[in-house]
Order: C-alpha cells, then structure tokens, then sequence
C-alpha cells in the first residue's frame, strides 16, 4: 500500500525533499547485511509505498507540494531533478504568488477555501496513481503560516474527503527562542485544529535536532539542510519496510495503519514522538561497532528520562516499582521525572535483529495502569539494515515527552493573548478571540490528560 | 513572486529614491548572470521592448530587453525630477510615471496636502492605477518622503489615504526622513507633526530615519576609512555608502552618502522575498510580526556592517560583532538608544553566508542584555536569505519595534509646542484654509500616540 505525501509551505517542502532523497538513497544502497533477495523486496516495498512508476526510468515521488509562493517550491523542484535518480511529478505542486505572511488565518480562512478545489484535485489525481492507499503524510511546520493554517485546513478536507484513509501529521516544533514572533498563536490554532481531524502527531522539536546536530553529528556551522537531514533519518527508520511479523520474510504492508493501531489506542492520546539510536556522521560508520543489548539500554533509558539524543542521559531516572503509582503525580514543573508512556514500538534493523532482548521495554512500570504492556508494546525487527548503520534501532512512543513544551507553549500564547496583541491581525481574516480559547481550552485538557497517566 | 511599486515623493523622496534604483540594479546585475528576465527582477522592474511605442510593450520572460523601474516620481518642483531624468538612471524611469509642478510647496505642509493634493488626485490615481496594471501580483506601495518639508510631508502623506482608499489589500510601507533637532526649515516640526497623525492612521508600517544619525554613521565611516586603523584595506564597493557615482570618483552630489544607507535599508527589507534562501521572509510577514496594534507601527532600522574588510574567511568573532553592532546605538537610524528602552518585537534579516546556529548563537548571546516587554518575551522574528548585498559577504539588518522613539516623537512635539504657542508662521498654514482643526489636532495626536506607545509596553 502506498502513502501520499503533502508538503506544505517552506518547512514542509524542504522536509520533505530530504525525507524522499533519505528513502530512496537508503532503498538503493548498497550495504544492506541481508541477503540479495531480501533487499530486492526491500527496494520494492519501499518503491511501492513512496514512488510511483518511472518515466524514462525516474522514479517520480508520490507527493503533492503546495506553498503559497514559488520560490521554495521551485529550488525543491530543481534539486530533486538535478540529482538525476528520483524526481518530483512535473504536475505534481500548486504554487501562488504570495505567501500566508506567517498568518494562521490567512492560511486557513483565505487560501484554505480559494484554493480548496485546486490542491484536492491535485491529491486525488496522486491518489489515483497508487493501486492502495495506506493514507496520508502531511509534513508542515506550526510557527508559519501556510504550513500551519493551510495545513490545518487541508487535512480536515482530507478527513471529509478520504474518511476511509489515515492521516498522519508530522509538525516542525519551532526553536524556543522564536523564529517567528506570533509562532505561540499559530502553534495552538494548528494544534487544537489537528487534533481533531488527524489521526496522529508525529512531532520534532527543532531545538531538539539542533542539538543532535551539534553533540552527536559534529556540525560546526549547523545549517536548516543539516536538521532537515537528521528529521530525514529519523523519518526513514520508521517508514522503512519493516517485516510483517516475527520471522516471516514478507515487509508490512499498511505501515500508517499498524503504526496507528499500535501507537494510538486512544483518540485523546495522539502525540507521538521519535527518537533513535545510533546516530553519528557518516564517515564514523566504518570506526563503530554496537551490540544490541548496548543500544537498547540507551534507548530505553532516553525514553524513560525524556531524553532526545543518546548524549547527557539523565541515568538517575528510574521506573517507579511496580504495584505503586509514579512518585508524585507528573507535574509539569517538577524535574527530574519518570516519562510515563501509553504506548512504544521499537523498530529494530540490523544484524541479528531477531536475537535483540527487549524485556526491559515490557516492565508495566513504564506504561500507564489502563494499558497492560502485551497491548501497549511492540517490536518490529528487520534484517536488512538501513543507511549502512550495521545496527539501528527506532523508537517511536506516544508518552508524556511533550507536556512542557506544549504547556510551555500555551502559557506563551496565553500571556500574549492577555494583552490582546496581534489578535487584530487574526480577526481580520475571520480567526476571532473565541477561537483562541477554544484552542486554549483543548490543548490545557490535553495536557491535563497526559499529565494523569 | 509579488511585485512592489515604489512612490518617491519631494526632493528628499526622490533622491533618496534615486539612489535605491541605482543600488537595485547593481544588486541585481551582480546576481544575474545570464540576463535573464526573472522573478527576482520583476519585483522592482519591468522589463520592456524599447522599440514598441506605447504600451503593448512588456516582455514577461525570457532576455532583458529594457528595464524600467516600477517607480512613480512625484515632485512639486523640477529640479530634481530633470536632474534625475538626464542623470545615468534616465532609461529606468518611464516619463509617463512622473507627477511635476514648478511652484513647489513652500515648506508648507497645508499646500502640499490641500492644494496639490486635492488638484493632483485625479492624476496620482491615474499614475497608480497604470504600475498596479503592469503588476502581476501587487503586494506593497514603498513611499519614499521627508516630513519636514512641504511636498514629501503634504503630497507624501495625502498619498496614504488614496492609496487606502483605492487599493485596501496592499502594504503601505513608509520610509520617513525626519527633520533633525538643528533643520534649518523653520516649519519643520508644524510639518513633521501633521504628517504623523496620517501617518498613524493610515500606513502599515513606518521606518522613521533622522539625518544628523545618517551624517554620525557617514563621519564614523569616514573616520575608520581615513584613520589607516583597519590592518588591511577596506573594499570600496562594500561601503554601505557607496554608489556608483562614487565608485567612479566624480562629484558628489549632497547627501548622496546618507541616500546610499536609506537605499541599503529597503533593498534588505525586500531581499528575503526577492531572493531565495533557507527561511524566508516575505513583506507581508513583517507587518504581521512587527506590528503588534494598529497604530504602533514605527520601526527602528539598523543595518550593518557598514564596511567591509577585504579578507575572504570571516572569523565567527567578526560575524558576531555584526550581531552586537546591530543593537549598538551607533548603528540605529535614528537618534534613539535601544538597548536602554523596551521592545516590542524584533526582527532580525540576515544575509549571505550565515547558518541557523550562527543566529540562534547571537540570539541566546543578545538576550540576556535586551528588555523585552512582558507578553513577549521570545520576540524574535528571523529570516535567513543565501544572496548577499553587493560587495559584502553577508550583512544584517534589524528592524525594532521599540520605545525608544519615544524621546524622538517627544522631543519633535516639543518643538511644534514652543511655535504653536507663539502662533508663529500659522498664517501661512491658514491661509489654505482649515488649518486650525489640523494643527489642532496634530498636537493632540502628539499628544495621544506617543503615551499609547509607552502605555501599552
């Protein structure tokens, strides 16, 4: 089954050129560590799911690029064709001329309906193309204007439209210190938005990949392709084919749907989050070696204490005994403490996948008490490594990781709301106060519910 | 891509304006190599087959052919405007986008705004309404004035409300040349305060610039050039002064060097939507940020660094200390310390080789030592564009919405104060008639706004 691809707004369009060249550039690589008729079924599974047939041999991505002015849109274009080895639909991207002006309301009251008809056309024609569909990634940014508000508009279109289909969001958190400065305001609409309409949040913290870039990839002057290429990374070791079950060699074949049934057992519960393991620039591949009892300590520690990266662990964190409840209900301010998940999935992918111990991921200790860990715990494992990471492993987990910076968040926009500023620009195009508190009222509950476990 | 149009109204607008032209097609011509006609180009300029007589001629694509500048040149009298027209610039300028009169006005706000204002509107719309026609996409009017004269100050601002009035959905950016504390124009301050109040009603965004800051960076300049401290020589094309006249070593006219810095500041102020680069900021994306109510719109621009040296690695010290100089009260346009004042909003506009973590390392660096109001305290807007200004390798410019134009604003009151009181020089505004309600109401409005911008923070 395939995936359709959005990418919405410069955020998403630069993403998702990164993600495309990681996936095909890893389909095609030559280290594989399995077997030559294992990785064949690797590149098909993969092709099946994110290219479409090619055109003189090219393999065309199975996406829709829309942005609301050129520019972005057109280097995206030209870099994908210059590589020479995938490349994006000639007729696959809606462009306009000028953008939403970093306006939620904009993007969403304006261009949402203007263009409605324009970029579903566009959807459904790629749509067409696939002979199953899983569903829908729609990658975007919150701080922006287009990715968030045209964003927000087109997904619940996509939900009227293709009710049957999954929609899977993956949201750019922006960095703390502003990239934009009415990001709070158009974080809390697209996200009160969204979470009515999509089925899953899959979240990146830019704060977070900068930091990856600078401890763990040695970047010196870290630059936006730099963190594109990480998220690119993570993205890739989970949409990756992965085995269908233990011990059979068939690949998955509804991976946004298994995803979901794992991770999302309750529509309140819709954040999800990545973190993997080992990540370090290409050219100390060849000097590393890791054992898979090695790696998943580390990995089950970073979930455990919150941790983004396998650097400046916080190993005093511990699991609180089982039988009793967490010390002290998670609050939002206190630190450190215990990341108390509803549910994980490890993605294994490597040598000797099938021989990685993870009891230590089973303890009901880490998981919520309404949830036991047979239903709460999976574990995908593959043969066939990727992106010639002899071993490497994924965890996506839907657990308490991003209480404080979404509270962070809404007590940002809540103090600028106060004050009233910049809400004139937002009325104006028909985003009035009462959504603003709508949008407040839903993230507190969701924060208050995560908080709960 | 949207397209802007650029009013210069007056003698100050117009040479200002003149330089910005001259600038834009160096910029231009240093980034596009094969002479092309492209988007980047068509935001400023339309490109024209020279030989079709009327107006059947504009070529969308393909070689340029003949550009002509997206400008419409206001003046009450001539002698700017002709200089202009036979000056190096005359092909840029189309002759059917010129607005002249030869009697002037005065120094006399009243005349500009009522008398050429209410006779020249049929005119102006017809002018406007043709640029907007040759755009594809119209999204800013950048009008170019001084406020303490007649023309710029009068014409200038009377413009605004047409400009609202016929074409709601564009950006009303203003470059405002203020009069400085020792202008030699007795009426200035009478002239400067009328013009604020339309100011504040009707443009969308203000960036108020004073001479005696544009002459202090041009001494510093000249000061650091001449003195023989830089080790190696400085490269004369990056001098933010610099114009191609100068470059050429002839004579130069007044005021050309502080033109030069104004020029600098719009071309940056449009580079991010003009040119590509890793996060881009469009112009509709500055009001939105920077403009937290309706009438708090007046930005405080820096821009640096003013020179560079000609040494090809830049040290990350050096790219830091662009950083620190951009808050430096040395480096601001106007006469106004922000460091010492609250702000609002700031954004920052990077250009050249300079990375995400190059700012957010400046960004965590500046912070501590800048206050910023209580409901906005990540106030950060940023935008990185690859394509440097000519000459440099990457520059910065800074545009703050802060109180520090307060003492400004204040002070410009003061002054309209102590002549009002002695009715000095009225007869001359009331002889246009009406005049009473405006100054009135001009020394109210200096009354009312410039409490609301510290009120407010």
């Amino acid at each position: 089954m395939s995936i359709v691809t959005v990418q919405l707004g410069q955020c998403g369009n630069q993403i998702g050129f990164e993600v495309f060249d990681a996936l095909f550039s890893d389909s095609h690589c030559s280290q594989g560590f399995c077997s030559k008729k294992e990785n064949e079924a690797y590149q098909a599974s993969c092709k099946e799911r994110f290219f479409s047939e090619e055109e003189n041999g090219v393999p065309i991505a199975r996406a829709v690029l829309v942005d609301m002015e050129p520019k972005v849109i057109n280097q995206t274009l030209s870099k994908a064709a210059q590589s020479g080895r995938w490349k994006y639909g000639q007729h696959s991207c809606f462009c306009q001329k000028q953008g939403s002006g970093n306006n939620w309301a904009y993007g969403y009251s304006v261009h949402g309906p203007r263009h409605q008809e324009s970029i579903m056309n566009l959807i459904q024609k790629e749509v067409e193309k696939c002979d199953s569909l899983s569903g829908f990634f729609i990658i975007m940014s919150m701080a922006g204007g287009t990715g968030s508000g045209l964003g927000a508009f087109i997904t619940q279109n996509l939900q009227d439209e293709f009710s049957n289909s999954l929609r899977m969001n993956q949201i750019i958190w922006p960095y703390g210190t502003g990239e934009v400065i009415v990001q709070n305001y158009n974080s809390i609409l697209t996200l009160s938005h969204l979470y009515r309409s999509s089925d899953a949040l899959l979240v990146h913290e830019n704060d977070a990949v900068h930091k990856i870039c600078a401890k763990l990839m040695n970047i010196k002057q870290i630059s936006f392709s730099d963190i594109n290429q990480v998220l690119a990374h993570q993205l890739g070791s989970v949409f990756q084919p992965t085995y269908s079950a233990e011990g059979s060699s068939h690949y998955r074949r509804n991976p946004l749907g298994d995803l979901m049934e794992n991770l999302v057992p309750h529509p309140e519960f819709k954040m999800l989050g990545i973190r993997n393991i080992p990540q370090m620039p290409e050219n100390s591949l060849a000097y590393s070696a890791f054992t898979w009892a090695g790696l998943l300590k580390h990995l089950r520690q970073m979930l455990i204490s919150n941790a983004k990266m396998e650097e400046g662990i916080n190993w005093q964190v511990r699991p609180p005994l089982s039988g009793l409840p967490p010390l002290g209900r998670a609050s939002v301010g206190a630190e450190p403490h215990f990341n108390t998940s509803i549910a994980n999935l490890v993605i294994l992918r490597g040598k000797e996948a099938h021989s990685a111990d993870l009891e230590g991921f089973k303890e009901p200790a880490l998981y919520t008490s309404w949830l036991k860990p047979v239903d709460a715990f999976s574990v995908w494992r593959t043969q066939r490594a990727f992106r010639r990471y002899e071993k490497s492993a994924a965890l996506v987990s839907n657990s308490q990781f991003l209480v404080k910076p979404l509270d962070t968040i809404v007590g940002r926009a809540w103090n600028m709301f106060a004050s009233k500023a910049y809400i004139h620009q937002y009325t104006k195009f028909g985003v009035e106060e009462e959504d603003f508190l709508d949008s407040f009222t839903l993230l507190e509950q969701i924060v208050a519910s995560y908080c709960n476990l | 891509m949207t397209q802007s149009v650029v009013i210069q109204v007056g003698q100050c607008g117009n040479q200002i304006g003149c330089c910005f032209w001259d600038l834009a097609l160096r910029e231009h011509a240093a980034v596009n190599q094969k002479g092309i006609y492209d988007e980047a180009l068509s935001s400023f300029f339309r490109n024209v087959d020279a030989r079709v007589v009327g107006d059947g001629g504009s070529i969308s694509k393909g070689k340029i052919s003949s550009l002509k500048a997206r400008a419409v040149l206001i003046d009450m009298e001539e002698g700017v405007v002709n200089e202009i027209l036979q000056g190096p610039l005359r092909d840029v300028f189309d002759s059917k986008q010129l607005i002249t009169n030869v009697s002037g006005s005065g120094n006399n706000w009243a005349v500009g705004h009522k008398v050429f204002g209410s006779a020249y509107q049929e005119q102006i719309l017809e002018k406007l309404r043709k640029s907007a026609e040759h755009c594809d996409c119209l999204q800013c009017f950048f009008i170019i004035h001084s406020m303490g004269g007649g023309t710029g100050s009068g014409l200038g601002t009377f413009l605004l409300k047409v400009l609202e009035d016929e074409f709601p959905e564009v950006y009303r950016f203003v470059t405002s040349v203020y009069p400085s504390s020792e202008d030699d124009v007795i009426t200035s301050p009478y002239n400067s305060i009328l013009a604020m109040k339309e100011l504040s009603e009707h443009a969308d965004c203000v960036l108020p610039i004073d001479n005696q800051s544009l002459f202090d960076i041009i001494s510093k300049i000249d000061l650091m050039v001449n003195s023989g401290k830089l080790g190696a020589a400085v490269k004369p094309r990056s001098l933010v002064t610099a114009s191609a006249e100068a470059l050429r070593k002839r004579h130069k006219k007044p005021f050309d060097a502080m033109n030069n810095i104004v020029a600098n500041v719009l071309l940056s102020l449009t580079s991010s939507a003009r040119f590509e680069g890793s996060l881009n900021m469009d112009l509709n994306e500055i009001s939105m940020n920077l403009v937290p109510f309706p009438q708090l719109h007046y930005l405080v621009s820096s821009l640096t660094p003013l020179y560079t040296l000609a040494d090809v690695n830049i040290p990350p010290r050096r790219l830091d200390q662009m950083f620190s100089d951009a808050f430096s009260k040395d480096h601001q346009l106007i006469r106004a310390n922000p460091r010492h004042s609250l702000y609002l909003a700031c954004a920052l506009m990077v250009r050249g080789d300079v990375q995400i973590s190059d700012l957010r390392r400046n960004i965590e660096r500046l912070k501590p030592s800048l206050q910023f109001v209580s409901w906005n305290q990540e106030g950060w807007k940023t935008s990185l564009c690859s394509v440097p200004p000519v000459g440099h390798s990457h520059s910065l410019l800074a545009l703050a919405n802060n109180t520090c134009v307060k003492p400004t604003f204040l002070e410009l009151r003061e002054r309209f104060t102590r002549l009002y009181k002695k009715k000095a020089h009225l007869h001359h505004y009331r002889q246009t008639g009406r005049h009473k309600r405006w100054t009135f109401q001009g020394q109210r409005f200096g009354n009312d706004v410039v409490p609301l911008q510290v009120g407010d923070a």
